[in-house]
């Protein structure tokens, strides 16, 4: 049995009159890919948001690695060891690819406005390392022959790559993917696949919202399904598919 | 020829100063949508800060080179601190609220620091000591002077440090990200409060080294000088694409090439009707046509919707 390393107690979060999350509760190993499901408008995504500080939860606590996450300060969140990428993708469509995952590197660097100033020793190391490991992690993801095209030019495919690079740039315990799998062909979703396996064998625990129900099942080790903001249940994909409920919220009805 | 020769150099030089200031205005607009229209003020107390100094020293027997350089840094020194405090007492209380509300705050805020420089330095005009060198060199028939020259090298030097550090830094990257998308660029670890604080103080400090260009350049500084000249720099900001960096370089000096050969030539345009004291009429005229035909500005691109 592996270790803890995020647990969500009791997560609630309200949105005006509609409830958005109620009491949402998981547990989340170390080293596992836990797939997160749901029909449209089930609190995935504001779970992801909660999660990663974006939204300030009602209720509920959220701890991480032993350590209780503090709302509403995502970049603590992210020295703590969560990324994430974004369902509508996110980036910086301005700035290049290489540059994008750079900003990634922000979290674990120092150098501040005397560093930018003084051009020091330190701050020009620094800067190189950065620059290596975005090359490394570009070549990671396939897309370094983009590295220097302007982030919001790149295909479709290669946006979700990069984003995934970015996350990956901030060293994270937790990746947490929201729908990488949207929009994309067999092919693509194949290789996305192969990806996501990889990053989990680098010892990085990935947590994956998707719609798409085999990838999920092909990739997942336990799975949480929520609908209407509440867990209606959370086991291995093979059970998960069984389960009457889930049946239920996927369908609208019983069969039967 | 000569006259031509003569308004190219002093528009140089004044586009020099607008473009410093502009950059202020332009760098905290990219970074969060709001036009900070108390940093025209900020210049002129970087100016009036700096004309004490040097009055202080003028006969303290320092070489002036000293001199200017101890009044730059208690300038710049004063000028961040006032831009800092500008945003944490008077924008960020307000940062989730409507753009009007911190946009009128920004017009109160100018308003307060004209009024406490009036009380700091009186209402009188303060004229610059003379300590500087006089001499002027001969550009093809026209004169520029050395402090001149010295003023658009320096501005020079600052801007292209300023676009060093805006692409080529960890800061800077963490300025850009920020100014596409804060929420996404805090996701990245950066701490989007210290990067707007830190554009405030880059700006401010710019700011300062404009406010002395100023006081030098004409002799002179009041505490009523800020407005004038802090309308003119967001100006050349709108000119060149509010929120770009090389666009408020470029509004920078292009207002000042506009404002120096119209105010040379308006006489002859307008059959002697009108005199170089109408120069200003040209900024504002700029600002009116660039609003109407290219609101986006010379390089700015189309404004797109925040995610």
């Amino acid at each position: 049995m592996s270790s803890t390393l995020l647990e969500a107690r009791a997560i609630d979060k309200h949105f005006g009159g509609v409830t958005a999350l109620r009491d949402v509760s998981l547990t989340i190993r170390q080293g596992e890919i836990y797939g997160l499901i749901g029909p449209n408008g089930a609190g995935k995504t504001s779970f992801f948001n909660v999660l990663t500080g974006l939204y300030h939860p009602d209720g509920g606590e959220l701890i991480f690695a032993g350590e209780k996450l503090q709302a509403s300060a995502p970049h603590k969140v992210a020295r703590l060891g969560i990324a994430r990428t974004f369902q509508n993708i996110r980036l910086f469509g301005n700035m290049t690819a290489m540059e994008n995952v750079m900003v990634g590197r922000h979290v674990r660097t120092h150098a501040g406005v005397f560093g930018a100033v003084l051009h020091d020793r330190r701050t020009t190391r620094e800067e190189a390392a950065i620059r290596r490991r975005a090359e490394e992690l570009l070549n990671y993801v396939n897309i370094a022959d983009r590295a220097d095209d302007l982030a919001r030019h790149l295909s479709y495919g290669d946006q979700r790559r990069l984003e995934i690079a970015r996350a990956l740039a901030t060293d994270p315990k937790l990746l947490a993917l929201d729908e990488p799998a949207a929009g994309m062909n067999g092919t693509e979703t194949a290789s996305l696949r192969e990806l996501i396996e990889g990053i989990r064998k680098d010892g990085i625990t990935v947590l994956l919202i998707e719609h798409d129900v085999k990838l999920v099942m092909g990739l997942c080790d336990r799975v949480a399904v929520l609908d209407y903001g509440e867990k209606i249940c959370e086991d291995v994909p093979s059970l998960v598919q069984k389960d009457p409920k889930v049946i239920e919220a996927y369908l609208g009805g019983s069969i039967a | 020829m000569d006259i031509f020769i003569q308004q190219i150099i002093n528009g140089l030089v004044l586009g020099s100063i607008y473009a410093l200031v502009a950059l202020g205005y332009t760098m905290v607009y990219g970074i969060m949508g709001l036009i900070n229209f108390a940093h025209g003020e900020v210049v002129m107390i970087g100016a009036m800060v700096a004309l004490t100094v040097i009055k202080l020293l003028a006969n303290s027997g320092l070489p002036v080179f000293v001199i200017i350089l101890l009044a730059l840094a208690a300038a710049a020194v004063v000028c961040m601190a006032v831009g800092f405090s500008i945003e944490r007492i008077a924008y960020r209380p307000l940062r989730n609220a409507p753009k009007l509300a911190p946009l009128i705050t920004a017009i109160g805020v100018s308003i307060v620091l004209q009024n406490l420089a009036m009380l700091i330095w009186g209402r009188n005009y303060h004229a610059f000591p003379p300590i500087l060198p006089t001499s002027a060199h001969d550009v093809f028939g026209a004169t520029i002077t050395t402090l001149q020259v010295a003023i658009v090298l320096i501005a020079a030097l600052m801007m292209a440090g300023l676009i060093v550090l805006i692409h080529r830094t960890r800061l800077g990257r963490a300025m850009r990200a920020t100014s596409e998308n804060p929420s996404i660029a805090q996701l990245m670890g950066v701490n989007i409060n210290q990067i707007i604080s830190i554009t405030f103080i880059i700006g401010s400090a710019l700011a300062a080294v404009a406010g002395l260009m100023v006081s030098a350049n004409y002799s002179i500084a009041h505490y009523y000088m800020g407005f004038m000249l802090g309308l003119k720099a967001f100006t050349a900001a709108v000119l060149g694409g509010i929120g770009n960096i090389a666009g408020a370089v470029l509004g920078g000096i292009l207002l000042g090439l506009i404002e120096s050969l119209g105010a040379g030539y308006i006489g002859d345009l307008t059959g002697g009707f009108l005199g170089s004291h109408y120069q200003d009429i040209f900024a504002f005229f700029v600002l009116i046509c660039v609003l109407i035909f290219r609101p986006s500005g010379l390089v700015g691109e189309k404004v797109s919707e925040r995610a």
